[in-house]
Formats: structure tokens, C-alpha cells, sequence
């Protein structure tokens, strides 16, 4: 068996990304959306490390990594206090019922 | 060779919990694999020599952003809303269009040749791999010093991230401000009894 190297990474960051767009397509529930968006962050990530150590892109793509993961968590407050409100209004977290938002 | 096998092991873990997200219907399950998955993936940077990357995933998304999620879970689910079920027919077709898009990434990953990106020694002298303890460099590069890469010809050092590091501080900051300001408890819109007696 050949030693992990670059592919094998790549391969599991695409899992994780598919993973989150099909979660972010297919949940009704509005967190479990919020979840799918999650992986897709992480699948991006963990192709950055990844080229970090593999590449000559060395410490930059450690850098832009702990940039995606602050902004990750920024994202997850905003959407979830918007999830709140919604909840609020509609009692219920189903997106198919976000059809009524219209400005 | 230990290295490899930790690295199956985790990858495994990562997939199942991903694939366990898209397949539980129950939100606080689907909570739980994102843990397990996430908690992976940390792991992974771990193994990639990303010692402080890894640390920050495990405190931020496991310890914040994914209770984050799971309050809102709380807050959310109440009695017939705790399982919103997908219809059979999306999730097919969610299925194959995933499967499908999945083909042609790894179809890529593979067929793309990496090498042309490998250290060759030339390079490698330019670009320092890191290999763990990284807590030092990165700390230096977001305060604008780059002491892992060479100063060039004409005297000026690599750039730093002192500039983009600051604007998602104040990015962070107002985010939290206005999330808090979105989520507050909203008055009640009726008129109180007592502003009719003044």
C-alpha cells in the first residue's frame, strides 16, 4: 500500500463537501442547513492544510485556514440569529415555508 | 506507517459522520455526527503537522459553534417540528446528483498531476514545510513578519497578514454585535395597562 499523500486528503475533503452540499439541498430543517454549510467549510479546510504540508504553499494555507474557521463561526451567529427570528415568526424552522419572506 | 493507518481511521470517521449528517432525520442526531465528524477533522490537521490549526478547530467549532448550533436546536425544536422529514423523491435525487458531482471531483483529484507541485529542492529551500510547532510562525505572520520565508533581492520581506488580520477582528466584533442585536427577546406589541392610568 502506497503512503497517504496529497490524493488521499483531497479525497476525503471532497466527501465532506458533497456531504454538505447535498445536506445544505435536501434538509427542510433550517439548523440542519446551518450543518451542511458547516462541512462545506470544513472540506474547503482541510484541501488547505493539506496543500500546505504537500506544496510549497507552506504556512499561508495554515493562515487562510484559521480565516475561514473564524469566519465560519461569524456566519453559524448570524444564521442562527436569523433562524431565531424566523422561528419566532413562523413557529416552525421549516425553510419551505421561507417562501413567504419577501422583503 | 502509524501515521497511516491514525490517518484511515480518522478519514473513516470523517466520511460516517458527514454521511451520518445528510442521512439522520433527527436534528439533535445530526448534531451529534457533526461533532464526531469535525472532531475528526481536527485530528486530520493534527496529522498534518497543523498542531495549533487543530487546537483551534476543536475549540471553536466542537466547543463553540457546534453548542452554538445545538442551542439553537433547543430553541428550535419543540414537539412535531423536532423531525422534519424529507420526501423519498429529494432525497433520491439529492443522492444522485451528490454521487455524481462526487464522481467528478475524484475523478480530478486523480487524474490531475500533483507533482508538478511537489517541493522540488529548489523550491523547498524557498518554502519551509511546517511540520508542527507552528504556534511561533503564525503568530509572527499575523503580526506581519515572515521569518519562514527569505527576505528577496530587493531587500523587502515576504508579506504578512497584520492587515487582514485586523479587519476580521472588527469583522468578528461587529458580526457578534448584530447577531445579539437580531436575536433579542422582542417587546411585546400590546399597550401595557398602566400607560393608561397616567
Amino acid at each position: 500500500m502506497e503512503p497517504v499523500g496529497l490524493n488521499a486528503y483531497l479525497f476525503v475533503g471532497a466527501v465532506l463537501f458533497v456531504c454538505g452540499i447535498v445536506c445544505m439541498a435536501i434538509k427542510r430543517n433550517g439548523i440542519g442547513v446551518l450543518m451542511g454549510v458547516e462541512l462545506v467549510l470544513n472540506g474547503a479546510n482541510l484541501n488547505f492544510v493539506a496543500f500546505a504540508r504537500y506544496t510549497p504553499l507552506g504556512l499561508d494555507g495554515q493562515v487562510i485556514a484559521l480565516f475561514v474557521i473564524v469566519l465560519a463561526a461569524a456566519e453559524a451567529a448570524v444564521a442562527l440569529a436569523i433562524a431565531l427570528n424566523f422561528y419566532n415568526n413562523h413557529l416552525s424552522i421549516d425553510v419551505d415555508r421561507g417562501s413567504e419572506l419577501q422583503g | 506507517m502509524t501515521t497511516d493507518v491514525l490517518f484511515w481511521l480518522f478519514a473513516a470517521l470523517v466520511c460516517g459522520g458527514a454521511l451520518g449528517v445528510v442521512i439522520t432525520q433527527n436534528v439533535v442526531r445530526m448534531a451529534f455526527w457533526l461533532i464526531l465528524s469535525l472532531g475528526s477533522v481536527s485530528a486530520l490537521f493534527f496529522l498534518l503537522g497543523a498542531d495549533f490549526l487543530g487546537a483551534a478547530q476543536l475549540l471553536i467549532y466542537v466547543g463553540g459553534t457546534v453548542v452554538l448550533l445545538v442551542f439553537g436546536v433547543m430553541l428550535t425544536a419543540s414537539g412535531p417540528y423536532l423531525q422534519i422529514k424529507t420526501s423519498a423523491a429529494d432525497g433520491l435525487l439529492g443522492a444522485g446528483v451528490g454521487g455524481l458531482l462526487l464522481l467528478v471531483l475524484i475523478s480530478t483529484v486523480y487524474g490531475l498531476d500533483w507533482s508538478a507541485l511537489h517541493p522540488t529542492p529548489a523550491v523547498s529551500m524557498i518554502a519551509e514545510r511546517p511540520e508542527g510547532n507552528t504556534i511561533r510562525p503564525l503568530g509572527l505572520a499575523f503580526l506581519g513578519l515572515r521569518p519562514d520565508r527569505p527576505v528577496t533581492e530587493d531587500g523587502k520581506s515576504a508579506p504578512g497578514y497584520l492587515l487582514p488580520f485586523e479587519i476580521v477582528s472588527v469583522h468578528l466584533l461587529v458580526v457578534l454585535v448584530g447577531a445579539a442585536y437580531l436575536a433579542r427577546a422582542k417587546r411585546r406589541a400590546e399597550p401595557s395597562r398602566d400607560s393608561f392610568s397616567a
